[in-house]
């Protein structure tokens, strides 16, 4: 006897569409405590955003954006010398670009609507902007290398899927260009690490600390996990110790400290000691997150695979890492999202990062008492980032998910 | 049989670097060289670098006085009192702020979570707002924003705020309500006991419902007389006295936070709420929709079920992250040396930039830090244990 499935075809159930009537009546006025705790969240939200809109066209004052926003971007970076931080610019627009092209070449269209309208309104933002606007020409230019690159990209990557990996060394040789642009030497001016600041220091601070933290938290847990007693033993004692201890000891300490654990004279730049710092904090957290994900492979996976004779490296590295980092990627960007964060304690230790030079910004007398405009102006950007990482991360999540 | 021994030995050797358990041991005594030979260097550069410098390591500097005063503290402090006096004023400074902490971002984090389920709408969206807003901006940016902008911009001392009469806010700080009783502490024994007595008799209320059928009047009559008791305590025996408003600024009576233990707490409490509010909305999320329609099918009311049923499965799920979240605000707590709130590590610094000792220091800071973080896993293990599955 066989049996035969029937030809199921799923039809999604019939969503019944609320008007604006009956929507209200469901979300908002269901019963008399809804209604009551809707009509008070209104008021008080519209009161909250009334007195937010009256303090921002009135009490503000904003020129401490646009008059400063060079600060904000590089700190005390030389201003004749800034077209190397657009150059490197351009080089992360033409890379960006490109892996999402890359990334993007099997969908049907590149451009769809929702992602022109996205670029109109990126557009439309560096025009109308205040502190965008003298710049508007280069950030605009820089919009066109994205889409060009992406389309370039996308072309690319149509005939030869294979390129992918090359994106890779592409982004690792733009690290090394970006110190080399930023920094100088090699026929360029030299720019002593004094001056770098705002945000590009943020951001180099940030993809240092990312790129040198993962690799040790993977071995730290890969130690707390294995079989070997004295590996693991090393690996616990230093994730532990490390998460004991608040990050700003770290930091400062680490300032002190770095310099006396070396030999004489020998003393890393502040911002190498800064970034030193950041990693040996960020990796115990991280080692902890790549633990759970290796905890979470099944034992049967590294039976199997040492069945088949693989040795304990191959094993690890074929086997049970992309499965346990597959399922690490929340926590993991979690803790790169926490890193970005992390790095505003810097300006505690005197690096003019965005929140540093923004401190030093309101130290200057004519700006004085401007700190609700300030801080919520750098807060913003500091929201983008860890929001668009986060975003990143649930995309990641979804293409990667190949659970049944 | 006759063997060439030279053969053997070779055949030996050859097995041995096939061996899984050769290599296991000789993987461990490289790493172990590694370390420790890093170690020893840094060691080494240390002890040179130390006596050059002329100093030698030791924590006799503990008993000479620190010389520096500091702004607030729960204990009567001198700046001639001696460095560990000062460290450990800094230690009950830290703590205040833990406690106080860890206690309402608790209850800001379950409120927000339990607020992202609400039925209404606009609840739900201003708790994930909430969350998405907070939990993506640096708390450091935030402890900024609360002294400068938010604390900052209150009046001065001379022109202080007087909201409705107990409370008194201006730039130096925010007097609030203090009990002035001298049995206070009695007092607060006393409601300690009265609230682990009504727990039992809330135990003995469930077991006479459940295994005699009465209806648990007289148990819930018992329970009404002591939080009555209680209320009565709270109000009339502590001897609350409100800060009476000074010219020209302060106040007489209540109790003062300075504005950097105020915005510090702030920072603290709305962040790690934020990151309390996700993990109780995933904990939430856990307790599988079929323990909720059984619990409504069975006639539960809503907040019955959330109550009975599903908010105790969500606990197993909810205490381990929230204990290293309670740990973050431990050591997050140390941020508020940034707007000079005397706490441990502002102590600490003090301390190392006065005698430069920064290696003694930073032992001791490690120390407390990792008996702080013992003290809250010790005790929310102790709560997952008593929420985990009783298996028979």
């Amino acid at each position: 006897m066989t049996t035969t499935t029937p030809d199921t075809v799923s039809i999604a159930p019939e969503v019944k569409r609320l008007g604006l009537g009956s929507w209200l009546k469901k979300n908002l006025f269901s019963d008399w405590f809804n209604s009551l705790l809707t009509v008070v969240v209104v008021t008080v939200l519209a009161y909250a955003l009334y007195s937010l809109v009256s303090w921002g066209v009135t009490v503000a004052q904003w020129a401490v954006i646009p008059n400063n926003i060079g600060l904000y971007m590089t700190g005390l970076y030389p201003s004749d010398q800034y077209w190397r931080i657009w150059i490197l610019f351009a080089i992360v627009c033409t890379l960006a670009g490109l892996s999402w092209g890359m990334l993007a070449r099997n969908l049907p269209k590149l451009f769809s609507r929702n992602v022109l309208i996205g670029f109109g309104v990126v557009c439309a933002g560096f025009v109308l902007f205040p502190p965008t606007r003298p710049s508007s020409p280069k950030l605009l230019l820089m919009v066109a290398i994205v889409a060009v690159a992406a389309w370039a990209g996308r072309a690319v990557g149509r005939q030869n899927s294979g390129v992918g990996k090359w994106i890779s060394l592409l982004w690792f040789i733009s690290y090394i260009v970006a110190i080399w642009l930023i920094g100088g030497g090699l026929g360029l001016e030299n720019v002593s690490t004094n001056d770098w600041g705002g945000m590009v220091l943020t951001l180099l601070m940030a993809v240092s600390g990312i790129a040198l933290c993962f690799p040790m938290g993977v071995i730290l847990a890969l130690g707390r996990r294995s079989s070997l007693p004295v590996v693991r033993w090393l690996s616990i004692a230093y994730i532990e110790l490390i998460r004991g201890v608040p990050l700003i000891a770290i930091l400062f300490m680490g300032q002190v400290m770095i310099p006396l654990f070396l030999p004489e004279g020998m003393r890393p730049d502040r911002v190498l000691r800064a970034i030193i710092g950041l990693t040996i904090f960020s990796a115990a957290y991280l080692a902890e997150n790549v633990r759970a994900g290796l905890q979470a492979v099944p034992r049967g996976q590294q039976e199997a695979a040492a069945s088949l004779g693989l040795n304990t490296p191959l094993t690890l590295s074929l086997i049970v890492l992309p499965q346990a980092l597959k399922t690490a990627i929340p926590a993991i960007v979690g803790q790169f999202i926490s890193l970005f964060q992390d790095t505003t304690l810097l300006s505690i230790v005197g690096l003019a990062e965005l929140l540093g030079i923004s401190r030093s910004v309101l130290a200057n007398p004519s700006y004085l008492g401007r700190y609700a405009e300030v801080y919520l102006f750098i807060g913003v950007i500091y929201w983008f980032f860890c929001y668009a990482m986060s975003l990143g991360s649930r995309k990641i999540e979804e293409r990667l998910n190949t659970g049944h | 049989m006759v063997s060439n021994p030279g053969e053997s030995e070779k055949l030996s050797f050859k097995q041995l670097l096939r061996d899984d358990r050769f290599w296991k041991i000789a993987f461990q005594v490289i790493t172990l060289a590694i370390v420790v030979a890093i170690l020893s260097y840094f060691l080494l550069n240390l002890v040179t670098n130390l006596e050059r410098q002329g100093t030698s390591f030791g924590f006799n500097f503990l008993s000479n006085p620190a010389g520096f005063s500091i702004g607030e503290s729960a204990l009567e402090y001198q700046p001639n009192d001696p460095y560990g006096r000062a460290l450990f004023v800094g230690f009950v400074n830290t703590i205040t702020l833990v406690i106080v902490g860890i206690l309402l971002a608790t209850l800001t984090g379950t409120t927000a979570g339990v607020a992202s389920f609400s039925q209404n709408w606009l609840v739900h969206k201003i708790s994930r707002a909430y969350v998405g807003l907070t939990r993506n901006v640096p708390l450091l940016l935030q402890l900024f924003f609360w002294y400068f902008a938010v604390y900052g911009i209150l009046p001065t001392p001379q022109e202080q705020l007087n909201l409705g009469n107990f409370m008194i806010a201006s730039k130096r700080g925010i007097y609030v309500p203090w009990p002035t009783s001298g049995a206070f502490l009695a007092w607060l024994g006393v409601l300690v006991a009265l609230a682990i007595a009504a727990f039992f008799v809330w135990q003995w209320r469930i077991k006479v419902i459940v295994e005699q059928g009465e209806n648990g009047q007289t148990q819930l009559l018992i329970l009404g007389g002591m939080l009555l008791a209680a209320l009565l305590i709270f109000f009339f025996a502590f001897g609350w006295q409100a800060p009476a408003a000074q010219d020209g600024g302060g106040a007489l009576g209540g109790r003062r936070l300075s504005r950097e233990y105020a915005a510090s707490l702030t920072a603290l409490v709305f962040y790690t709420g934020a990151f309390i509010a996700e993990i109780v909305r995933a904990g939430i999320q856990s307790v599988s929709r079929g323990q909720w329609e059984a619990a409504r099918s069975l006639g539960l009311a809503s907040g019955l079920a959330m109550r009975l049923v599903v908010f105790p499965q969500a606990l197993r799920v909810i205490i381990p992250p929230l204990n290293s979240e309670f740990m973050n605000l431990a050591k997050n707590s140390s941020l508020a040396f940034a707007v000079a709130y005397p706490e441990l590590y502002s102590v600490a610094n003090t301390t190392f930039n006065q005698t430069g000792r920064p290696i003694e220091v930073f032992l001791i800071l490690m120390a407390t830090y990792l008996t702080i973080n013992l003290i809250i896993t010790l005790g929310m293990n102790t709560l997952n244990n008593s929420v985990q599955f009783k298996e028979r």
